[in-house]
Order: structure tokens, then sequence, then C-alpha cells
């Protein structure tokens, strides 16, 4: 299975003939460092067409090492999540035929 | 923070025209898309991969009717958080007290 990988983003914006490919190298950095900027100051994303991405508080709460069984507390936290927009969703489904 | 704004602080950030930014920002997206559509993996170091999952059909439950219906199976982008941006959310204090 293919991987795209940031690099492969970068030689399409190249492909664009706008910018260096240095140039287009940090626009694609950038891009994606403003979105985790964006997240980390607890602000949801939403790319409209592709989807959300949420940050969302989790509480304190027990578990377990599944490893060894040993019960232990897991302090709260904040976790990304992602919800597909319905056109992408439908889009990935359609191709299944 | 929506696709726009994005697009205003990709401009800003790195002053390029809104013009610019926004077809960096479409180049992007669109081949992750793309990308999910031909359910190839996706991977952005430091903020995370996906895949396209399969999901199987199974029976359930309208919860409020109670009535049985089909449910079909289906695909879904699956988002793995990056390390890095995973701690990023979290600010320094990345602990698991016992």
């Amino acid at each position: 299975m293919a991987t795209l990988t940031k690099a492969r983003i970068v030689e399409k914006l190249f492909a664009k003939n706008m910018f260096t490919k240095s140039d287009c190298a940090r626009i694609v950095d950038t891009l994606f460092d403003l979105v985790k900027k964006s997240l980390e100051s607890g602000e949801d994303v939403l790319i409209s067409g592709f989807g959300k991405f949420c940050v969302r508080e989790k509480h304190q709460r027990r578990g377990r090492n599944p490893q060894t069984g040993e019960p232990m507390v897991l302090g709260s936290r904040k976790v990304v999540t992602f919800k597909c927009s319905g056109i992408l969703r439908d889009a990935v489904n359609e191709e299944a035929g | 923070m929506t696709k726009s704004q994005l697009i205003e602080a990709l401009a800003k950030a790195e002053g390029i025209t809104l013009k610019a930014a926004e077809t960096a920002v479409n180049v992007a997206f669109n081949s992750m898309e793309q990308a999910l559509i031909r359910g190839d993996r996706l991977e952005i170091r430091g903020f995370g991969s996906f895949k396209v999952k399969d999901y199987d059909g199974y029976k359930g439950r309208n919860p409020k009717t109670g009535e049985l219906i089909e449910v079909k199976s289906k695909k879904l982008p699956f988002f793995k958080v990056g390390k890095e941006l995973k701690e990023r959310v979290n600010g320094a204090e990345v602990k698991s007290t016992k």
C-alpha cells in the first residue's frame, strides 16, 4: 500500500510552479505547524471537505496495564480526535463500489 | 480555526499572498483526500497518520424505537495522532501518574 508523506505534498506544491523547492518545503512545514499550534491552544481545526480535528479533555480514570494487569491511575489529559467530513466519507466509500 | 483562517495565518507567517497560501492549503488537503480515496496510507511526521479502516456491517437497533436495523459495512478514515502533537496538546506535563 502506498503512503503519502510530506515530501510528496511538497512535490505537488512545487509542480504548481509558484514557489522554489525550498520555499515549498518550508510552507508545508508551516502549514502543519499552524494546525498543531491551534490544537495546542485547545482550538479545534475545521477543514471543510476534509474533516475536523478536535481537542477533547479526558478525565482522570482508573485503568490497568494490559500487560501485567497491574491497576494504575491514568491522569487527566487532552487528546486529539478526527471527525471525517461527510463529503470525504462518501468519496472513500464510493471507491469501493 | 477554519480553512480560511488557516490560509490567512499561513499567508501572514510566510509573507505570501492569500492566493498563494490558498493554493498551498488546497494542494495539501486535496492530496490527503485523494490518498485516502485511493485507500492509501498517509503519514505526516509530528502530526499524525491516517489510514482507511474497514468496518463490518452489523445488526443494530434504533435506540429510540428499539427497531431492528441493518448497519452496512463501511470504510472510514482513521487518524492516529503523532507523538509530537500528542505531547504538545498536553503542554509540558506528560505525566502518567501511577
